[in-house]
This record gives C-alpha cells, structure tokens and sequence, in this order.
C-alpha cells in the first residue's frame, strides 16, 4: 500500500474515531505530566468534551452516502452511525457519572480512568463500521482489554481485583472461543471480508459442508455471547459486576453490551444470511431453535436468579442478563423490524440502566454498602432519587408509559409479526417479566413502604444532571417514541447494511 | 373545546397532582380537602361530557384521533406500515362506567378522610388511579386501553402495600402478580391481534373479525386464533373479574386494602374486567363467545355459588363482603352467557349496580373498622340503637346487595337470570341457589351487626356530615337505578343492541 493509496482514502469516514483516539492519546500524555495529588476532573472535561466532538462528527455524517475505505474492511453506513449513537451517548453519561465519583480509592487512577474509556469506546464503534473478521476483531479485543483493567481500577479493593481477574479469564475463554469459530468461517471461505465471505457462501460447493457451516455458527454465537452477557456465557456479569467500580458496571452493562450486539450483527447476519443449511436452503431458518433456546434460556436464568439477589450491583447483573434475554428475542423472529427494535430497546435500556446505577452509585458511596437496604425509606428522606429511580425500575419492567414499555411492546410485535408467530417464546418472555416485577417492585417496596434512620442524601451536580436526563427521556420515550423512531426512519436506512458497494470489487482488484 | 373534552376529562385528576405539588405535605387539612376537590373536577366534566352525549346513537361520540406511533415493516407485500392511533371516544356503555368513575372517586376521596398518614403521596396516587382508570373505559384501541390499565395496576400497587392494614405488602404484592398475569397475556392477543389485522382500533377490529372466513384466511386468521384469542382475553379477564378459581388475591386486597381504595377497587376496577369481556369478547369474536356460552355460564354459577358459600361460613365482614363480590361477578357472567337481551342487560345493570352497593357497604365497613378497630363480626352487635343513620343505610346496602325489589340490585339480577333461564334453564335453576344463600349470608352480617345484644365499642358516634355524603349520595343512586331502571337502560340500549346484533340473539 503506497502513500497515494493511502491518501486516495476518505479518511473523513473515521473522523469520530480519530476524535476519540485524539483525545485519548492527549490524556494519556497530560496524565503522564500531571502532578500525583492534583485533581483530574479536567481530564474528565477533556474527555466528555472528545466524545461529544465526536457525537458532532457522526450527526455531520448523517447525510453521507454508504462510503467505505481501506480495502472495505471500514465502512460508515446506518447501521455503523445508528450504533455509534449509542456508544457515545452511553459513555458520554458513564464520564459524567465518573467525574463526580468522589471515592478516594480512585482518585490515584483517575487519569487510566478517562483514557481507557476512550480506548474501550473506540474498540466498540470501530466494531460498529467493521466490515472485516480481522478489524471486527481488532475492536472487539480492543474493548475488552481495555474494559479488563478498568474493572480492576480499584486497587486496594480485593473485590474489584477478583473481578478484574476473572473478567481476563473469562474474557479470554470466550474469546478464544469466538476466533476459533470465525477460523472455521475462513477456512470454509478464505475470505476475511464479510461481504466477500456472504457472496461465497452461495458457492453451491459450500453445500458439502454446511455441517461445517453450523458448528461454525453454534460456536461463534456462543463465544460472542459473552459481551453481551447471555447464556452461555453469562456467568461472569455478576461477579465483575459487583466488583468493578459503579461507573464501570454502568459501562459495562450498557456500552459494552450494545458492542455486544453489534458484533452480532454484523458478523451474524451478514456472514450467515446467505449461508446454506443443513436440509434447508438457509442457515439462519434452521439454527432458530439454537437461538431460540439461548435467548429463553438467557432470560429465564437472569430472571429467576435475580429474585436471590441482596447485593444491588449483583441483582442488576442477573437484570442486565435478563434484558439481553429480551433483545435476542428479535434475533429469533428475524423479522425486519430486527434493527430499529434493536438499536430502540438498546436506547431505553442506555437511559433506564445508567439512571439507575447514578443512583446505586450515589447510595453506595453514602451508605458503604452494596445491600439492597441502602434503599430503605429513600422516598421519606430524597424523594427525588426516589421517584426517578421508581421510573427507571418501572422502564426495566416494561410498564407502560416508560421506554421500556415501548421497547417490550416492538420486541413483541417482532415475534408476533411474522408466519409462523413465535407465541411460546412470547410467552417465556411475558412470563420471566412477570417474575422480574417481584425483584423490581422489591426494591420499589424497600423505598417506599420501609422506614429508616437513615440520613438525606446528598446528589452531587453531575450526577443530578444525568439522573435528570436519564428519567426525563425514560418518560418521553414511552410517551413519544415517535421521538426516537422518527429520528431512525429519518437518518438511517437499514438496506443500506446490507448493501455491498462495488468498493471490494475496485479496491481488491486494483491494487 | 368540545373536541377536546374527553381528553381533558381523563387527564382532569393530574391537575389534582399538579396543585398537591406545592402544598406543603404536613398541611393535612388543605391536602384532604383538595383530594376532594381534586375529584369533583373530573365529575363536573363528566357532568359536561354527559349532557354533550346523545343519547339514542349506537355510533361512537366525542371521538378524537391522532397520530401516535409508526411502526414500518417490510414484508413481502413490501412496505406496510403499523400505526397507533390515539384514539379515544365513548358509546353508551363506557359513558355510564365514567360516570360511575367519577362519582365513586369522589366518594372514595371523601371516605379516604380516615387516612392516617401521607396524605400527599396518597391523593397524588389516587389521581393517577382516577386517570387511568377514566382512560380504560374511554380508550377506543388496545393500545390506549393497555396503557391505562396498567396505570392502574402501580397507583394500586402503591396504595395498598402504604396505606394498607397488617399484611398490606402481601397484599399488594399478590395484586401486582395475578394482576401483571392477567396484563401479560392480555399484552401478547393484543400485539397478535395487532400484527395480524394491522389495527388496533376496536371498531376496525371488530369488523375485521366479522368478514368471511374465506377472507379472514387471507390475514393468517383461522378460527382456531381466534378462538384461542379469545379464551386468552377471557382468561385475562377472569383474573380482573375475578373469576374462580383466579380469586384469591381480590379477597387479599379487599381485606388489606384501606376501604377508601377498596371503595375504587369493587366498585370500578373489578368492573374493567366485566368491560373487556363484553368489548372485547362479545363485542369482537361473538360467534366463539356463542360457542363458549356454557362454559361462561358455568363458571358464572360457579362463581355465584362458591362466593356465597364462602361468605357465609366467614366471620370477618369484610371477607364476607369480598366474597360477595365474588359472588355478585358470577352474575355478571351469567348474564353475558346468555347472551339475549334481558341476559345482555343484566349483566350490565349489574357491573352498575354492584359497583354502587359495593362501593357504599366498603365505606360503611371502613366507618366501622374506624370506630370499633375490628372487623371481626363478633365484635359488633347492636349498633343500631348507638348509631341508627350507619344502621339504617347498612340495612338498606344489604338489601340492595341481595336483591331487594326496588333497589338496583334487583333489576340486575333478575334480568341476568331472566336470560339464562331462556337459554340454559339448568344451569339457572342451579344458580337460583345461590340468590337463596345471598340473602342468608347478607342478612346474617347484616342483622348481627346492626341487631342483638349490644356490644361496646371504643367509639359509637354516629355518621359524621362528611360521612353521609359518601353514604346518602351511593343509596340515592342505587334507589334511583332501583325505581327507575329507564335511564340506565336508555344510555346502554343502543351499545347493548349492536353487540347483541353481533350474538345473533
């Protein structure tokens, strides 16, 4: 590749990620020059104001056309600015919860705070434009390695020391996992590139060895659903959970999980959507009962167990579980719906689990415990955390009038939609909510009908401002979620993921 | 401003909320007299709404409809679009259950004077309740009418696990589950109702599900879905209703509850499960609610018996009540299951009637437990001599809720019966029965209470001004439905009329 090539990109397709990288290696080197004791809440401006840049840089490329760049292995389509939305959106609220963490245990590593955070957000929105197994995978392990040390941050903490080991461990087992399935991939097609790879699997000489083909899908979905914490690879959510740091779990349990899905969807479903089955014509068709059994699997297990939980953080793993269990549901149906249901339930979960974990965080701190009874009588003694966290628990409920509702309601009608209607997974989904309401209305109940000593509490300005957000757009997403569909329908067409430009076809063959 | 005016009666009570804001939470005099005032603002709209209704028109009135939701799916047909309406509107039928709303909300605000403590959380959340609970009966698609009702479901939640007597938050916990079954399945007819016909209007509905069958094949409706559609709405319903053996919670709430809220709970919300079988089972799928009769009619009889012999072997009057409302609902059943005119409008009169009776021995219930802290029926005797006003309309809610001619509980009984010994005289000759041991175990409650040896009590004024309110205005009504049954009938006929066209009978 020579410099004219280089230059013949259009390197304004990644200008977000350079952004974000910019910023990220800015403070790293200011950490490196800045006094031990002095306060890095300026690196935490610096970083918010990278990634609201980069926010800017993405709503800039709304209008652009599908481009695609270094041999069509980078592509900014809708599907990449629809994610990459969300990625920033959630870290951008994750650094500010971040910035008015007040531990002291932090505070020495504050500075590895902020850039490792821009590191694991560039990973995750360099999967949301990947069109190539090796870039795909380049962010994936991006974002894990840097997600790996953040859960560690807390080094005085053993628990947060446990967490950050078994998250490595854990995270290595699936990742392996994952590769050794993506190598089946290309062995069967000797194409790293996702388009290229979906062209031959029509390859009528693929046919021979769909079985290949499957053990291929069974072990790489397995290996991927640990980032987005389902079954089979869910066991490590709780722990890392309760161990990391809240501003950690926060991102963990929502930017890392959207990363999650985005890989999925990516390399699942433009991978596979042509692939040949065993004794159909599609894969995808015959692999549903896998996928099916996961998903009912992810949300029983999540929901059942969370019903055990007196540690907050731990409950919330098992919840987020839960909730991976009801966005897989559109995986299954597989309707067209797959995306906006998606990338809408991703965005009320965003708002209703950072919400709520502003406020785990600020109850946590106070009271220097995880237990569920940091809650008691929070309504007698801050109605305003109270009350907002009663919405965000309502919303992960799926009651009417929050997001959350909304997000349930269009997963529905994606299983529902289509011939033949997935009632019985419906139904395992409608009945795993319905357990859900004990352990959400538990803590509900543990607000409002317990009495306690205990003092007011004390919200620090930022974190106000996110709580505020958060509840502000749980309740105007469930009242308007014309709001954000609009905005959908509006900027991004969803053929557009589909679509392979003549770019592959130019670049591979010229140079 | 008439286009507007249903909204603003079902969005009414959240100008209660929004005044409760700024009013200090430990002014309990101001608190409990803008809870009532609060009320009487959806009242008078109602009031509004009534005398905007014309009456005689089986068409919808008052309708307005706005864009909401899109949905755009592809499919083979290529695009189609699913949009949800807000859509909202009232026939005869609803216009009567919003007046009952209002009117027992006002009551219940005034009977909720007894509350003890957070008197501003409490009238905030009785005003969401009240809203949702206007919302349900206004709402002209599932949608709309899935998302009030379960704004009822939380304000509830609420006011029973705070508010409530010993075992509140087992109570309420119990609510929220059996409920949240009922909203759970109702949920999932309601998308597939939705994502097979493209609607959710009740109206498009309902005439979608009448056209042919070789049509309706077209649509992937078989008559399987839609049977299977309607025993999953009727099952939903049931819990509302509730039906046996889907009961125990709404004994749990009627015995925990504070009486204000079980004033609510009997009178109106156990009735959004009477609706939504007529709307949406009658009303939508009336050849397999035909074929279901029996059934219907059976569990309806089931009901009326087993309610009645439970509350008569109770000895805590508010479960001998709550069981009465088991047993009353059965009646409801019976008439639908007939399914003729006289059935039809039995059971409506019913849901009306008891609505009212319930509503008025609760608050007389809740007056006593205040005065004696006991329900218990052994505790009781002989207070007619001490406080002969509460006697006198106890009496007179006792009569009315097993039947007395003259009072609205008779109309609605004898009309349901009427219609079921037209179609299934067995199954009515076997629920005769049941009228028998009403009159046994209201009369037992009844006269040992206000008759017999006279038992002290820690209190014994008698009804205090505030109290006859609640209690003179609920026995003025059901006396009034009682002698003069024509205006109710007149305000339903025409909604009764077209879902009877639909029965065939």
């Amino acid at each position: 590749m020579d410099l004219d090539t280089l230059l013949s990109f259009k390197w304004s397709v990644m200008a977000p990620e350079f952004i974000i990288l910019g910023v990220a290696t800015l403070l790293s080197v200011i950490d490196l020059f800045m006094k031990k004791e002095s306060s890095r809440t300026p690196l935490a401006w610096l970083a918010g104001a990278g990634v609201i840049g980069a926010l800017a840089a993405i709503f800039m490329q709304l209008d652009t056309e599908v481009t695609s760049i270094l041999f069509d292995t980078y592509r900014l389509d809708s599907f990449s600015k629809a994610f990459k939305i969300l990625l920033l959106l959630g870290t951008l609220l994750v650094l500010v919860l971040a910035s008015n963490d007040k531990k002291e245990d932090v505070e020495e590593n504050r500075g590895e705070f902020y850039y490792l955070l821009l590191a694991a957000l560039l990973g995750a929105m360099m999967m949301a434009s990947s069109a190539d197994l090796i870039t795909l995978f380049v962010g994936l392990e991006l974002l894990s390695l840097s997600s790996y040390i953040m859960a560690g941050l807390e080094r005085q903490n053993k628990r947060s020391n446990e967490s950050a080991f078994k998250y490595v461990v854990s995270g290595g087992i699936a990742t392996a996992i994952t590769l050794f399935g993506m190598s089946y991939v290309f062995g069967l097609t000797g194409e790293t590139n996702l388009f290229l790879i979906a062209q031959t699997m029509q390859d009528p000489e693929l046919l021979k060895h769909s079985f290949l083909l499957m053990f291929a899908f069974l072990i790489t979905f397995a290996g991927l659903t640990f980032k987005i914490a389902a079954a089979p690879l869910h066991m490590w959510a709780p722990d890392v959970y309760e161990g990391a740091p809240v501003p950690v779990t926060a991102f963990l349990s929502v930017v890392s999980k959207t990363a999650g899905f985005v890989i999925l969807l990516r390399f699942i479903i433009i991978t596979f959507i042509a692939a040949p089955g065993i004794d159909s014509e599609s894969l995808l068709l015959e692999v549903q009962p896998y996928v099916m059994a996961l998903a009912a699997a992810t949300m029983i297990i999540g929901n059942v167990t969370a019903l055990r939980q007196r540690n907050i953080k731990r409950m919330f793993a098992y919840s987020s579980i839960a909730q991976a269990g009801y966005i897989l549901v559109p995986f299954v149906s597989n309707s067209s719906l797959l995306f906006e249901l998606i990338w809408f339930y991703l965005l009320a979960y965003l708002f209703m689990n950072i919400g709520a974990f502003t406020i785990i965080q600020v109850l946590s701190v106070q009271e220097k415990s995880n237990d569920i009874s940091i809650f008691r009588g929070l309504f007698k003694r801050s109605p305003w955390l109270a009350v907002p966290m009663t919405f965000f628990l309502l919303s992960l409920a799926g009651i009417p009038i929050t997001a959350g509702f909304v997000g349930k309601f269009g997963i529905f009608m994606g299983a529902l939609g289509l011939e033949p209607a997935h009632y019985w997974l419906a139904a395992v989904m409608m009945a795993t909510t319905l357990v859900s309401y004990v352990y959400y209305f538990n803590v509900i109940a543990v607000m409002f009908f317990r009495d306690s000593e205990r003092t007011r509490v004390s919200v620090p300005r930022g974190m106000a401002a996110v709580l505020a957000f958060c509840a502000v757009s749980t309740i105007l997403l469930g009242i308007m979620p014309d709001l954000a569909l609009d905005f959908f329908y509006g900027n991004f067409d969803i053929n557009e993921f589909f679509m392979n430009i003549e770019a592959v076809d130019t670049h591979t063959h010229d140079h | 401003m008439n286009a507007w005016l249903l909204s603003i009666l079902i969005f009414s009570p959240l100008l209660g909320v929004l005044v409760l804001m700024f009013v200090p939470s430990s002014d309990e005099k101001s608190i409990k007299w803008l809870g009532v005032l609060g009320t009487l603002f959806p009242l008078g709209i109602a009031l509004v709404v009534l005398s905007a209704f014309k009456m005689g028109g089986d068409e919808l009135q008052l309708t307005e409809k706005f864009s909401w939701i899109s949905y755009e799916v592809f499919q083979s047909k290529g695009q189609v679009s699913y949009p949800i309406f807000y859509e909202i509107g009232v026939n005869g039928l609803s216009m009567v259950l919003i007046l009952l709303t209002a009117v027992v909300s006002v009551l219940a605000a005034i009977a909720s004077f007894s509350i003890k403590q957070n008197w501003k959380s409490y009238f905030i959340l009785f005003f969401l309740l009240e809203m949702g609970m206007l919302g349900v009966f206004a709402a002209q698609n599932l949608f709309l009418f899935f998302i009030f009702f379960e704004i009822t479901l939380i304000p509830m939640f609420f006011l029973i696990g705070r508010w409530g007597y010993l075992e509140r938050e087992k109570a309420a916990y119990s609510f929220l589950i059996y409920n949240g079954v009922g909203s759970a399945i109702l949920l999932i007819v309601f998308v597939a109702l939705f994502m097979k016909t493209g609607t959710m209007n009740f109206q498009e509905l309902a005439y979608t599900f009448s056209l042919p069958q070789a049509e309706l094949n077209q649509l992937f409706i078989t008559k399987g879905f839609k049977m299977g559609m309607l025993i999953a709405l009727l099952v939903a319903f049931a819990v509302k209703l509730p039906v046996f053996p889907l009961h125990s919670w709404m004994v749990r709430v009627h015995v925990q509850a504070p009486p204000a809220i079980v004033m609510i709970h009997s009178g109106i919300l156990l009735k959004i499960g009477a609706y939504g079988v007529i709307v949406f089972g009658a009303g939508m799928f009336p050849d397999q609610f035909k074929s279901l009769a029996f059934v219907i009619g059976l569990f309806g009889v089931i009901n009326l018996l087993y309610g009645a012999f439970l509350a008569l072997t109770q000895t805590d009057v508010k479960r001998v009540l709550a069981y009465s409302s088991v047993s009353h609902m059965g009646i409801v059943l019976i008439g639908l299951a007939a399914g003729n005119t006289s059935g039809m409008t039995g059971a409506v009169f019913q849901v009306v009637s008891h609505g009212l009776i319930s509503a008025l021995l609760f608050f007389l219930i809740g007056a006593l437990y205040e005065r004696s802290g006991s329900s218990e029926l052994s505790a009781f005797g002989g207070v007619a001599k001490r406080m002969p006003i509460l006697a006198g309309v106890f009496l007179a809610g006792g009569l009315a809720s097993l039947g007395l001619p003259g009072m609205s509980g008779f109309i609605s009984e004898f009309m349901a019966f009427l219609g079921l010994f037209e179609k299934m005289p067995v199954l009515a000759a076997v629920g005769t029965l049941g009228l028998i041991l009403t009159a046994v175990y209201v009369l037992r409650a009844v006269l040992s209470i206000t008759f017999g040896a006279e038992k002290e009590m820690p209190e014994s004024r008698d009804l205090s001004s505030s109290e006859r309110v609640p209690a003179f205005v609920l026995l003025a009504a059901i006396l009034f439905i009682g002698i003069y049954p024509a205006w109710l009938n007149d305000m339903l006929r025409p909604t009764l009329d077209a879902i009877l066209l639909g029965l065939g009978g």
